[in-house]
């Protein structure tokens, strides 16, 4: 038998288990619960899909029944040949298409539009979501569709490739794409689900949302514009600052260099709203430098703390790590020799500056700019904490949905008109500066010494950092002592209470209890950023794969939409999921699959940005050796690929791990009683004014990630190959060699 | 050895977007020899050796191996391997394990496999190195450990692309040599690309000429070196002067050519009457005399002495030429008049 009706066979197999066994619908207490199996050829929703189309009225589902019968019988008459790949890949496309479709338009009421009704008449029944063997078979119509076309020649007739590129395909329309157009739907829709335009029309001219009228006068400006204006006033403040640190770090003769470099891990690590919390601590109303000013000088406490101001400062000190980290690159990136040429050409070091490194640097200074932008807009811990009543676009969409509004309509348009602004910002990034960058990264060795800044500018430059870097200072030690304080302003003295009330054991008979109020989010915290990690790795890491080694068409679209989905903010994501996956045909809302589906789509990025950096190193004739060594591509990434690409694996690992760890934004609309994350938490720790404990648990948050940061790099250490080889030249041939571990 | 495979070409088109890499391509690749893919850069002869190897799929037409079509079939499944310019060999295994590789790959249990890669390690001269990773290879044994990988596969075909271009000149003639002699001795098919006309004449049973994505000459070595079809061949078979000449008359299997007021006889090839036609003339079939006036002459332009040969430039009736000369004991300076004759061997009319 040939492998392609190998492959087949299996898939064949599959999809009859899934129509003959598996129950077709979701069940309430979940697939992996087994409670079904007792009973489910009798009940009515635990029925499999052949039962659920013969006995109980839904007719419907013989046309997927049909299609898959269709695709066996092409098995059995056709040999394998060009023929046979198009009609299995045409049914495949139908087959998952029509169970989709079928999804979308039955639901629990019968036919979701009502054109159908006139069509088909009304349905006796209808259907609750898809469950294990809905979701199996749609998988087996996917492979189906690539078996068929690799038995075309596509991508050279790898199956292997073809299946991956369908099923993350297949995946990201399911999690990306489909969640971003349920929440357009959504703003057109009563809660019924029928159509209405007036929310979406009251709400897209609403004027608290567009009024101008801080610009003309003395009136509050509109959610829209108060965003608009804080990303930008952020942004400048952070690259600003962004760029002193780097010039610090490069330009200058500064000892504390690798202090510098470690400030940009902090904001990995560090949980969003953490920076807004600690500046409570110290300016808030009862904050102890607010404390303190008012018993010196008598200056009475104010409230400037909440609001836009309050959130510029959180916001700056939060990413201003990242725009050094960006910037630093830039910095470096700038070819001594210009600088040197521009000296030998008589230029003095103020002119050199002015005129060669800082328009040289330009790209990358704009760069930051819009990541700055793009993350402050995004952002939604800082401003939780500290908007008060003077909200930004991603709170008021929470508090849209959660709120006494509850208005999914409002949420709706509010999340458009964010995702129109951080999409304009990416594609702004991609499009105009993609093609511009100055960094000249050679490979030639560039041996130059960057020139000294001008004297001014150092100066100006130092005037910047020391004062921003004691803050940052300050803002963190905040962070670390907060927890052991009583109250803060109020009562300083020394405690271990709230360590105490989150983190408490006591040892009964029965074994350990964990009594501590944090540790029922720790634990699911833990385990779901365990669970999610190496599938965000995996994901990232397979994707980075096709896009650097594979030629396929709407590879370039591909990739675009991938790092777009990185320019979604969080609440974007948290209010589509809610609205694409809380009824048939997906119902996932409550469960960790959601958490997990959100932090493997939301982080995937990453993954795929340092995949193909890593990718792109090696050689691609070491997998086209492999493959004509008789290797199929899956031996391939196992074999060669995976072990040379450690590095990256590891990198894509902890950060996905952590992100899982300190992201709120989506996941405060996802969790339930049952799935409660840490984040959100301890977000609702400082609604109910319980500071102390909040703070505590954070700092214990960033503890722990300090920790598996350090683990991780220690268990994985650097790549090997090349210690061994400089070891080897290192050592007289004759001597016995170790064998690299 | 598995039998020999041959290969077949029929009607190969393969296109990268609007580029047309090759264009209708018909070859026919006898078992048991070694053929070379000569050319210039970008002649399309790594495509055709990546679409016999499975790498890049052709656009039309089929090819075959052994008689078996495998047009479709991904590289994996296809009795070839290969040998690449980089070597590819991976650098997180050992010599052993990258020999054992394609063995394990193909199913071969772990043992076996092992002793099989032993063997192989062996036929290339590397025995007992199999501990080594690549790094701590020289360029050269790197070179024997991709050689060895691609043939304890026992293939059809054995595929080389520009093998010897990473190693330095001296390496290069003794492993080319090498490659010759284990060719010969396992007698396996072997597929050759290189850029390189002298490794191409020292190798080969069968040389096929490549320019832009098509077939410009095929044939023995000795068939183009000596017979070129062309003006592109004949230079770029080591370097010709190619001139402007009168044919005078055909008599039998010769052709009266006439230069000037020179006349010289050469083999008339396709030539069938008199009229205009190009001679292609090896730098060393030209002699030089000093001579102020003759039949056909010039003015050296140019003399540079290297060591065993002289080179000259020589302005003539018939533009500049490219003059190798043996007598380094007499060097001719600039501007001497020079009377330009013919030797009897490395002079061919083309036709085009």
């Amino acid at each position: 038998m040939s492998n392609s009706d190998r492959r087949l066979d299996w898939i064949f197999g599959t999809g009859v288990l899934s129509l003959l066994l598996l129950p077709w619908y979701r069940i309430e207490l979940g697939f992996f619960n087994l409670s079904w199996l007792t009973g489910f050829m009798g009940d009515e929703d635990l029925a499999p899909a052949i039962l659920q189309a013969s006995t109980s009225g839904r007719w419907w589902l013989w046309g997927a029944i049909l299609l898959f019968a269709a695709a066996m019988l092409v098995r059995v008459l056709q040999p394998v040949s060009e023929r046979r790949g198009t009609l299995l890949a045409l049914i495949g496309a139908a087959g998952v298409l029509f169970v989709a479709f079928q999804g979308l338009a039955i639901t629990f009421a019968g036919w979701t539009w009502t054109i159908f009704e006139g069509l088909f008449g009304p349905l006796s029944a209808g259907q609750p979501a898809m469950g294990a063997g809905a979701i199996t078979l749609s998988i087996m119509f996917v492979l189906m569709f690539s078996f068929g076309c690799a038995e075309r020649g596509v991508m050279k007739g790898d199956a292997f490739i073809v299946s991956a590129i369908s099923l993350l395909a297949f995946l990201v329309a399911v999690f990306v794409f489909y969640p971003i157009i349920s929440m357009f739907v959504g703003a057109f829709q009563d809660f019924d689900g029928s159509f209405n335009p007036d929310g979406f029309l009251r709400n897209i001219v609403d004027p608290s949302i567009w009024s101008l009228g801080c610009v003309i006068g003395s009136e509050r400006c509109g959610v829209a514009w108060r965003t608009f204006f804080l990303a930008v006033t952020t942004a400048s403040g952070s690259t600003l600052l962004g760029l002193a640190f780097a010039l610090v770090a490069t330009r200058t003769g500064v000892r504390f260099k690798k202090g510098l470099r470690l400030l940009t891990i902090l904001p990995i690590i560090t949980p969003p709203f953490v920076i807004g919390l600690a500046l409570t601590l110290l300016f808030g109303r009862a904050g102890v430098v607010t404390e303190g000013l008012s018993q010196l000088f008598g200056i009475e406490p104010g409230r400037w703390l909440y609001g836009l101001t309050g959130i510029w400062i959180a916001q700056v000190l939060s990413f201003t790590p990242i725009s050094f980290l960006v910037l630093i690159g830039v910095v470096e990136g700038v070819s001594p020799s210009m600088e040197e040429a521009s000296q030998t050409l008589r230029a003095d070091r103020w002119r050199t500056f002015w005129h060669i490194s800082l328009p040289l640097m330009k790209p990358g200074l704009a760069n930051a700019f819009l990541i700055g932008f793009i993350e402050s807009m995004a952002d939604f811990g800082n401003p939780l904490v500290l908007g008060g009543s003077h909200g930004v676009l991603s709170t008021e969409i929470f508090f849209a949905v959660v709120g006494s509004q509850n208005d999914p309509s409002r949420a709706a348009v509010l999340a458009m008109i964010l995702l129109c602004f951080t999409l304009s910002a990416f594609v702004a990034q991609r499009l105009w500066l993609g093609k511009k960058s100055f960094a000249t990264v050679t490979g030639k060795g560039d041996n130059g010494v960057h020139a000294a800044l001008p004297r001014s500018v150092a100066i100006g430059v130092h005037a910047l950092v020391i004062p921003w870097a004691v803050f940052t200072l300050v803002v963190y030690g905040m962070i670390i002592a907060g927890g052991f304080v009583k109250t803060w302003g109020l009562d300083n003295s020394f405690t271990l209470q709230h360590y105490n009330r989150a983190f408490s054991i006591s040892i009964t008979d029965s074994g350990i209890a964990w009594t501590g109020v944090a540790w029922n989010s720790f634990w699911t915290t833990m385990e779901i950023a365990l669970i999610s990690a190496p599938l965000t790795a995996a994901v990232g890491l397979m994707t980075a794969y096709l896009i650097v080694r594979q030629r396929f068409a709407g590879r370039d679209l591909f990739e675009f939409a991938l790092m777009m989905s990185f320019a979604i903010p969080g609440t974007v994501i948290g209010i589509s999921y809610i609205m694409a996956f809380n009824l048939p045909p997906l119902e996932m809302t409550g469960t960790a699959a959601i958490l997990i589906a959100c932090f493997v789509f939301r982080n995937m990025p990453v993954g795929v940005r340092g995949g193909v950096a890593a990718m792109k190193q090696l050689d691609q004739s070491l997998d086209e050796a492999s493959l004509t060594l008789r290797a199929n591509s899956f031996r391939t990434i196992r074999k060669v690929i995976l072990p040379l690409l450690r590095p990256a694996i590891t990198a894509a690992l902890v950060y996905s791990f952590v992100r899982a760890i300190t992201s709120i934004s989506a996941v405060i609309f996802l969790v339930s009683a049952e799935h409660n994350m840490a984040t959100s938490y301890i977000v609702g720790l400082v609604e109910n004014g319980e500071y102390g404990v909040a703070i505590a648990y954070s700092s214990a948050l960033i503890i722990v990630m300090i920790a598996i940061i350090a683990i991780f790099q220690l268990l994985v250490g650097e790549r090997r190959l090349r210690r061994a080889s400089r070891l080897a030249i290192s050592m007289p041939a004759s001597a016995p060699k170790e064998k690299p571990a | 050895m598995n039998t020999p495979g041959s290969v077949v070409f029929q009607n190969i088109r393969k296109t990268f977007g609007a580029f047309t890499a090759i264009h209708d391509l018909s070859i026919t690749i006898k078992p048991g020899t070694l053929v070379t893919l000569l050319g210039p850069s970008g002649c399309g002869k790594t495509t055709t050796l990546r679409m016999l190897a499975g790498l890049e799929h052709p656009s039309a037409g089929r090819i075959l191996i052994g008689g078996k079509d495998v047009t479709m079939l991904p590289a994996n499944e296809r009795d070839v391997s290969m040998v690449f310019q980089s070597y590819a060999l991976f650098p997180h295994m050992s010599a052993l394990q990258n020999v054992a590789y394609g063995l394990e790959s193909s199913g071969m249990k772990l043992k076996e496999a092992r002793e099989r890669a032993e063997e192989g390690l062996q036929l290339v001269g590397l025995a007992g190195m199999g501990d080594r990773l690549p790094a701590e290879l020289s360029g050269g044994q790197q070179q024997r450990v991709a050689v060895a990988r691609a043939l304890v596969l026992e293939p059809q075909v054995l595929l080389l692309d520009e093998p010897l271009s990473n190693l330095d000149a001296r390496l290069r003639r003794r492993v080319r040599t090498e490659i010759r002699e284990l060719q010969q001795r396992l007698g396996f098919t072997a597929v050759y690309v290189t850029h390189d006309q002298d490794e191409a004449l020292a190798v080969s049973d069968h040389i096929i000429v490549m320019k832009d994505g098509r077939v410009a000459q095929e044939g023995a070595p000795r068939q183009l070196y000596e017979a070129p079809a062309s003006s592109f061949i004949a230079d770029f078979m080591g370097e010709a002067n190619v001139m402007s000449c009168q044919v005078i008359a055909i008599e039998g299997e010769e052709a009266m050519i006439r230069l000037g007021s020179l006349t010289h006889k050469v083999p008339k090839r396709d030539v069938m009457q008199a009229g205009e036609a190009k001679l292609a003339v090896r730098p060393n079939a030209i002699t030089l005399e000093p001579a102020a006036d003759a039949p056909f002459g010039g003015v050296i332009s140019h003399a540079a002495y290297l060591g065993d040969h002289v080179e000259y430039e020589v302005e003539t009736e018939a533009g500049r030429i490219f003059v190798v000369d043996q007598a380094v004991d007499r060097i001719l300076p600039s501007t001497t008049p020079v009377s330009v004759g013919f030797k009897q061997r490395g002079i061919a009319i083309i036709t085009n």
